[in-house]
């Protein structure tokens, strides 16, 4: 740890022994704060609206911090009392509650007579805040909202859909990079070939498809068409192409069959490969919206990303919902990727050889 | 009981022909180089009597059983590859495990065989590390701890030894003829050095451009080479070719081009009058000789001394490169001219066109 800040804190420095430091280490850091801020910015700026009421939400300027109103309660009145400053007049610098609201006069009450209204106009009074973050945010996605649903039916997609792709992908590159057969590099660039077609051009055939199949309205119409991708073949062949055929020759004269073979030697050295797919593919599933947005209809069946969209309607849209939920939804795949992102570097690396 | 006969063995790639016929009989308990400099067949061979690859024309057959359609796996081989193909995931135990757990032997049988062999070749203490924590020789014992576990019928090793050190080499070259000796199987044994090939072999098939050339033991192939290939191939330092003209064929007169004639035992040779010869006299058949009694006068254009011999590197006059092996020191010099006697009872004769030997095969 120390190691690692000692690391991250290096300077160039002036090289006559002062601390000082030199004009590239200024540079150099304000070149990384101004990432930090362009890579992290709307990402901070997305979990502190979270916390935000619909109020403040809808405050012009926008502000960074999540701030709340106080209110009281007062005896005579039912419900809590939003306070306010009054900032002209004879009554400046008290506080006040306001009972309700008539065009730009509103009717106040004093905290020590709850009885006795008062006329103040909307422009001579400010509201009391503080810092609160409205926790209700996320407690409604629970109450109000299936939330649960929808994250069982992301994470069943997700799992399932990578395990299914890791499965197809690696036999397929398994037979494309280690058998010798007639058309293997037809087959070979046929399957980089359809990198080339747009997902939007086969999109009414695979519709036609999967609705032919009755998988319309099932998480399966979700996960089949996905299992096979051209990238995760090619990736997972070019990495098993630097896989000594020697050591497979040495299993088959160790009576291993071809798909031991493939079990029990292919896949565990291709780990590195696979755990780069592995990643790749729970980010794309994860986040996949169009398909998932064709292929389920029904509210029971919605993705989280489809529930997200689902709170942007037509009319008006639940600011504070959404963005609490964008923050879950985002949450687990920042996990993944914060563990497994080692292997990334690893994985991408050796694909290119020993 | 297993023996190995391959009888026509043909493989082609494409229209490329590259094992063109072969014929050998490898019987029970022998060990069997094949040899030859690269790009021979000899591994191509190896890979089909081992099923990794199939054959082109030709039948293999293991204790009579014809096997070309047998798989690798089934024919009771085992092999050792140039760069021991460990399973780089697995244990050694468990790359010693997988072969016998593919036979479904039961697991105290495998812990069984596996302490056994890790004991015989000396890698107990190997046994629960990976491959790449493992050096050349370690790795090399694993290799062939892999082959041996499974009792096979007959061993076969793809340049085992290529990937070590020289000294690494010698060592291990004796214990794969130790263990020869210890397990009694048929081991077919692939180098392209000609010295594991003399110091290993039972027998030794010497084998150019998918072809043969000479099959027998390693004493055989030194002492009578049937042509100029085999045996400029067998024998370190290489064999001196000095062109000649046969002077009388009756008397066994033949003259050296670059030196004097010799008169060779007439019976031993197939010769006639005037044929255009290759005479082959290997570096220790030549000693220095007075120059008015040498057979050759040469120059010393290199000299190494070894201590307890020593080689000089000399040309003829006509250009032939000429090794002498001298036991003990020399006090030639590079510059020198010398003049060199030859033992006659030690030269080899071959046609100058066909390379083939002049030598009269014994009854």
């Amino acid at each position: 740890m120390g190691k690692a800040i000692a690391f991250l804190t290096r300077t160039r420095g002036r090289g006559d022994g002062s601390q000082r430091l030199h004009w590239t280490d200024w540079f150099t850091y304000g070149y990384l704060f101004l990432g930090i801020v362009l890579m992290f910015g709307p990402v901070v700026w997305l979990v502190m609206s979270s916390f935000k009421t619909d109020a403040e939400l809808n405050n012009f300027p926008p502000r960074f911090l999540p701030y709340a109103q106080e209110s009281v309660v007062l005896d005579g009145h039912k419900k809590p009392l939003p306070l306010f400053t009054v900032t002209e007049g004879e009554l400046a610098g008290t506080q006040v509650a306001q009972v309700r609201r008539v065009g730009i006069v509103s009717q106040m009450v004093k905290l020590d007579a709850p009885d006795e209204i008062i006329k103040i106009k909307v422009k001579e009074r400010e509201p009391v805040e503080k810092l609160a973050l409205a926790w209700e945010n996320y407690t409604d996605l629970f109450k109000r909202f299936n939330f649960l649903q929808f994250l069982w039916n992301s994470t069943f997609i997700t799992i399932i859909s990578t395990l299914i792709m890791l499965l197809v992908n690696s036999m397929a590159a398994f037979a494309l990079s280690k058998y010798e057969f007639r058309g293997r590099t037809t087959v070979l660039a046929l399957i980089i070939g359809t990198l080339m077609i747009p997902q939007t051009v086969v999109l009414v055939p695979l519709f036609l498809v999967v609705r032919e199949m009755g998988m319309i309205n099932s998480l399966w119409g979700v996960i089949i068409p996905g299992a096979a991708t051209p990238t995760g073949v090619f990736l997972l062949r070019q990495y098993m192409l630097t896989i000594p055929d020697e050591i497979l020759d040495a299993a088959r004269m160790d009576k291993a069959s071809e798909w031991k073979i493939y079990w029990r030697i292919i896949l565990p050295l291709s780990a590195p490969a696979i755990a780069v797919l592995a990643i790749l593919a729970i980010m794309w599933r994860w986040n996949d919206f169009l398909w998932p947005l064709i292929v389920l209809s029904r509210t029971e069946n919605f993705t989280l990303q489809l529930a997200l969209n689902s709170f942007q309607g037509e009319m008006q849209t639940q600011w504070s919902s959404l963005l609490a939920m964008t923050v879950l939804t985002l949450l687990p795949i920042a996990v993944v990727f914060a563990f497994l992102q080692k292997y990334i570097a690893t994985g991408i690396a050796s694909t290119g050889g020993k | 009981m297993a023996n190995l006969h391959l009888q026509d063995i043909k493989k082609a790639f494409g229209s490329i022909e590259v094992i063109k016929g072969v014929n050998l009989t490898v019987n029970h308990g022998e060990f069997c180089v094949f040899v030859g400099p690269s790009g021979c067949g000899k591994s191509t061979l190896l890979r089909m009597i081992s099923g990794l690859d199939t054959v082109s024309s030709g039948r293999i057959m293991i204790d009579d059983d014809l096997v070309n359609d047998v798989a690798a796996a089934d024919r009771g081989l085992s092999m050792v590859f140039q760069s021991y193909a460990l399973y780089p995931h697995m244990s050694v135990r468990q790359n010693l495990s997988f072969g016998l757990e593919n036979l479904n032997t039961p697991r105290k049988l495998i812990q069984q065989k596996i302490g056994e062999v890790a004991a015989m070749l000396q890698i107990e203490e190997l046994l629960d590390r990976k491959p790449k924590d493992l050096s050349g020789g370690q790795r090399q014992r694993v290799a062939i701890g892999r082959a041996v576990v499974r009792e096979p019928r007959i061993f076969l090793f793809d340049e085992p030894l290529s990937n070590l050190d020289a000294e690494l080499r010698v060592d291990m070259r004796a214990e794969i003829a130790q263990l020869h000796k210890r397990l009694g199987n048929t081991m077919i044994y692939v180098t392209h050095d000609q010295v594991e090939a003399m110091t290993m072999a039972d027998k030794i098939a010497v084998l150019r451009a998918g072809v043969v050339e000479q099959f027998g033991a390693p004493l055989d192939l030194y002492h009578y080479p049937v042509n100029r290939f085999v045996a400029g191939f067998i024998g370190s330092p290489k064999m001196n070719f000095l062109n000649g003209q046969v002077v009388s064929a009756v008397r066994g007169e033949v003259s050296l081009a670059a030196g004097r004639g010799m008169a060779l035992q007439a019976d031993s040779f197939d010769l006639a009058d005037n044929a255009e010869v290759v005479a082959g006299i290997r570096p220790n058949a030549v000693s220095i000789a007075e120059l008015n009694e040498a057979d050759v006068t040469v120059e010393v254009h290199g000299v190494e001394r070894l201590g307890g011999e020593s080689y000089l590197y000399t040309r003829t006059s006509d250009g032939s490169s000429v090794t002498v092996n001298i036991q003990g020191e020399t006090s030639q010099e590079i510059g020198q001219t010398v003049g060199l006697s030859v033992d006659v009872d030690k030269v080899h004769l071959f046609d100058r066109e066909t390379g083939i030997s002049l030598r009269r095969q014994q009854a």
